[in-house]
């Protein structure tokens, strides 16, 4: 964005203040690690303002200035915490002659509207640093679980090692026990096995249901809406308790009217659990895609002689292809992810990795958990961006880009 | 070939009248519509809605105590549970029948569980007598009365026929009345007693926490979406990464992120006392109780908040808020009194999402509640798993769902179904 104000230089007296605050909050940091908290925020205070003075007055070099703050602040760093706090040095070098330039300047200004008043800038940006602390809490939990899964330690901690960024503190063991334990495997095994079946009955049935649905003359579409939308609605806990007695005795009667084996029967029971899960959200994003589709185009196909097997997959399929990817990538999700069904009606040999976990969690907590976490992290990461590309693609296709 | 002189229906190109024909293309159709849902429909209502109503059936069944005492029931149809007076022999006679034909066939324990969620001790009295029982022989061992209080004294306590006969009905509300932390009794339904009463308080706790986290929800929510929906396009698309992350994140890696957090030698803790703020001796306790479930649930819930209110807030225009300040409005006033209105429903869409999600969560508060912080879905997991009182599951499960179909009435009044979007 151009610039919308003209700036201009700011007096010491608030540029000062507002550097000392900062530094000592930065120093409040490196004095708790060196042992006095008071001390640590003076000196950080004096520190950055007493630098910030000899900027305006003395030097009156931007560039010049930026690299003493950076190049001076990672030595400090690097005196008191080793390679750890250099980069934290450099980070803080970097900020600190962002900050006093953009204050001095009067640069905080340069794209906000000009007749706004001192204290509609101030609360401006208080409210972006509010902002920023909540995305902060929002990430903050994923973002630690990473590097604690490499811990070399058994801890759930930062160990002393990790923060000196010694290698000796990281170790990939936690990944190898994963990869080498058979209980992990058995249930890494076991998910991916009832996940991509119960998605694959979700789908095919959901995108049929979608298709019918979507057509104009339905008698009763809300109340099948209704009916097809509850397992979404309808809490874990409830589900889960409903198909504990129901499929106990449908299990019951597999086994021993019809004589069919246990483990099979077990897998049975909670493929279908999972594939009822996932279909709302196939029904959900497959009639959303629907929505937009061009039904003249069916005629056109019907005109030309094509059947209504080769007009959909000729034509309506790749053309609701985005939406029912998408809805299947959520009933992978739903299915993968989920606990409180397969608690209640798996038995243990269909025990799946979220299952493991939670009994993880519950009883002997072990540090393979966040390796698994983060595992899980990476393909979450995996799953979102292939989302996020297909509903742009989805919304290219319709002629709907994004403004 | 249709003359067009000529009068009567319209005919269509087979002859037959075009409104005929129409008719039954529409309903062709509607039948090739239907016949797509079905599949779906069935299998849904096969493995998900015939679960549900067993579930709602079982809250209220009771058929065990006549099964397996069937002649007993009978005869205590005849006895005045209120006279104060122990059963004449001839019960005494049918139950012994009754407990060898039921411990034959290894239901006597079952029913002694059963009946112990009544009356404590039940199941004991059951298990014990039973194998002195076995020994009687129904047709030359008589009377029986004096015999069966020899074996238990429990026998020839009026309580234990009164508890019986209170709990013979096929369709019971015990379960029910038991939920909500009464009893069914032969004088109608009583509360329990003071130690007993639980559920009330856990149903109380359930909302009142799912109520904090909602509103914590708000809290956070409103600043971010605000900020995301003001923002240009291409910012907000890279922000809202920051959301969708967490979103789809395993629910499970959050919790135990959570776990890992906010234990006593977890990361806040360690944080804290590094800089001093807390003793080393006096860590904060933040797990295992409830302001670690509301921390971590809000944590959980906030993208479900963020959502609805985003896509709300993308459609306030800027021009009206322009408009209040530039007819000399203060920031305050444009806020609350222009912008503020216009966003109430996303909060609403929001809030309810969040308050039905959180109502029934079970993972959370089971991993970081610890006793304090659970909600009333762990005390049906309990009860399907642990103390398998079956009954009371169902009933606390239904009366739970009721409250969310109630809810989500009012969702769909609010902002339809329909337009639950994901992603």
């Amino acid at each position: 964005m151009a610039a919308l104000t003209p700036i201009s230089r700011k007096p010491m007296s608030v540029v000062l203040p507002a550097v000392a605050i900062a530094g000592g909050f930065l120093g409040m940091f490196v004095g708790a690690g060196q042992g006095s908290v008071l001390l640590g925020i003076l000196i950080g205070a004096a520190l950055m303002a007493g630098l910030a003075w000899v900027y305006m007055n003395v030097l009156d070099n931007e560039s010049v200035a930026r690299w003493i703050t950076i190049l001076g602040l990672g030595g400090l760093g690097l005196l008191f915490a080793g390679v750890t706090g250099l980069i934290v040095g450099l980070l803080a070098g970097w900020f600190f002659a962002f900050f006093i330039f953009w204050l001095y300047e009067g640069r905080y200004r340069q794209k906000l509207l000009p007749y706004m008043t001192g204290q509609q800038v101030f609360w401006h940006y208080t409210f972006r640093v509010i902002c920023g602390a909540i995305f902060v809490f929002l990430i903050t939990p994923i973002l630690v679980v990473l590097p604690l899964s490499f811990n070399a330690q058994d801890f759930f901690t930062f160990t002393p090692e990790m923060l000196r960024l010694d290698p000796e503190g990281y170790s990939l063991k936690h990944y190898r026990d994963f990869f080498t334990n058979n209980e992990w495997q058995r249930s890494f095994k076991n998910s991916l096995i009832i996940a991509p079946i119960a998605t694959f009955i979700s789908v095919s049935l959901g995108t049929l249901a979608a298709i019918g649905l979507s057509q104009s003359h339905v008698p009763g579409r809300r109340a099948i809406m209704g009916i097809l939308i509850s397992p979404m609605i309808v809490p874990l806990i409830i589900s889960a308790t409903g198909m504990f007695f129901f499929y106990s005795d449908i299990g019951r009667f597999l086994e021993g009217t019809l004589g069919m084996d246990k483990n099979f029967v077990g897998y049975v029971k909670v493929i279908l659990a999972h594939a009822v899960l996932g279909i709302p959200f196939v029904i959900i994003t497959v009639t959303a895609t629907l929505v937009g589709f061009d039904q003249s185009l069916t005629r056109a196909a019907a005109n030309m002689g094509a059947g209504p097997v080769r007009t959909f997959f000729k034509i309506q399929m790749p053309l609701i292809l985005p939406g029912v990817i998408s809805g299947g990538l959520f009933a992978f999700i739903t299915s993968f992810d989920e606990v409180v069904v397969v608690l209640f009606v798996g038995s243990a040999s269909q025990k799946t990795l979220p299952w493991q976990m939670f009994t993880g969690l519950r009883e002997q907590i072990s540090p393979t958990i966040l390796a698994v976490a983060t595992i899980l992290v990476v393909i979450s990461i995996a799953l979102l961006t292939t989302v996020e590309l297909l509903r742009r693609r989805s919304e290219r296709l319709r002629g709907l880009s994004p403004a | 070939m249709t003359d067009a002189t000529q009068s009567g229906p319209m005919l269509a190109a087979d002859g037959t009248p075009l409104k005929k024909s129409l008719a039954r293309s529409l309903r062709r159709r509607k039948l090739r519509a239907l016949a797509l849902i079905a599949p779906l429909l069935l299998f849904v209502l096969l493995s998900f809605v015939i679960p549900i109503m067993s579930m709602l059936f079982r809250s209220v069944e009771n058929s065990i105590v006549a099964d397996t005492l069937p002649l007993t029931v009978v005869e205590l149809r005849n006895w005045d549970a209120d006279s104060g007076e122990l059963p004449d022999e001839a019960l005494y006679a049918a139950f012994t029948k009754d407990m060898i034909t039921a411990i034959d066939e290894k239901t006597h324990t079952r029913l002694g569980s059963r009946l112990n969620y009544e009356q404590t001790g039940m199941s004991s009295m059951f298990r014990r007598s039973g194998r002195q029982i076995k020994k009687l022989d129904p047709e030359t061992d008589g009377p029986f009365k004096d015999k069966l209080i020899e074996i238990h004294d429990g026998w020839g306590d009026v309580e234990t026929w009164r508890t019986i006969k209170t709990h013979a009905v096929p369709i019971t509300n015990g379960y029910f009345l038991n939920a909500i932390d009464m009893r069914r009794t032969p004088e109608g339904a009583q509360a329990q007693p003071e130690d007993k009463q639980i559920l009330i308080k856990l149903f109380g706790r359930t909302l009142m926490m799912s109520l904090i986290i909602t509103a914590s929800c708000i809290l956070l929510a409103y600043p971010v979406s605000y900020l995301l929906a003001t923002l240009p396009m291409r910012v907000s698309n890279l922000l809202m990464i920051l959301v969708l992350l967490p979103f789809w994140t395993s629910l499970l890696v959050r919790t135990s992120a959570w776990k890992v957090m906010l234990q006593q030698q977890g990361v806040i803790n360690e944080t804290l006392v590094w800089l001093g703020l807390v003793a080393d001796d006096a860590r904060l306790v933040i797990i295992n109780n409830q302001f670690g479930t509301i921390i971590a649930m809000t944590h959980i819930l906030l993208p479900f908040m963020i959502l609805p209110m985003y896509s709300v807030m993308q459609t306030i225009p800027d021009s009206y808020t322009r408009a209040a300040k530039s007819m000399g409005a203060t920031n305050w006033t444009t806020f609350w009194r222009i912008y503020f209105p216009q966003s109430i429903p996303g909060i609403g869409a929001g809030s309810i999402l969040v308050f039905i999600l959180a109502i029934g969560y079970y993972i959370t508060p089971e991993i970081v509640g610890g006793t304090k912080g659970v909600f009333i879905s762990n005390r049906i997991a309990y009860h399907i798993s642990s103390s398998l009182n079956w009954g009371l599951a169902a009933a606390l499960g239904t009366i739970l769902l009721a409250v969310v179909l109630l809810l989500y009435w009012c969702y769909d009044k609010i902002v339809g179904i329909d337009n639950v979007k994901l992603g």
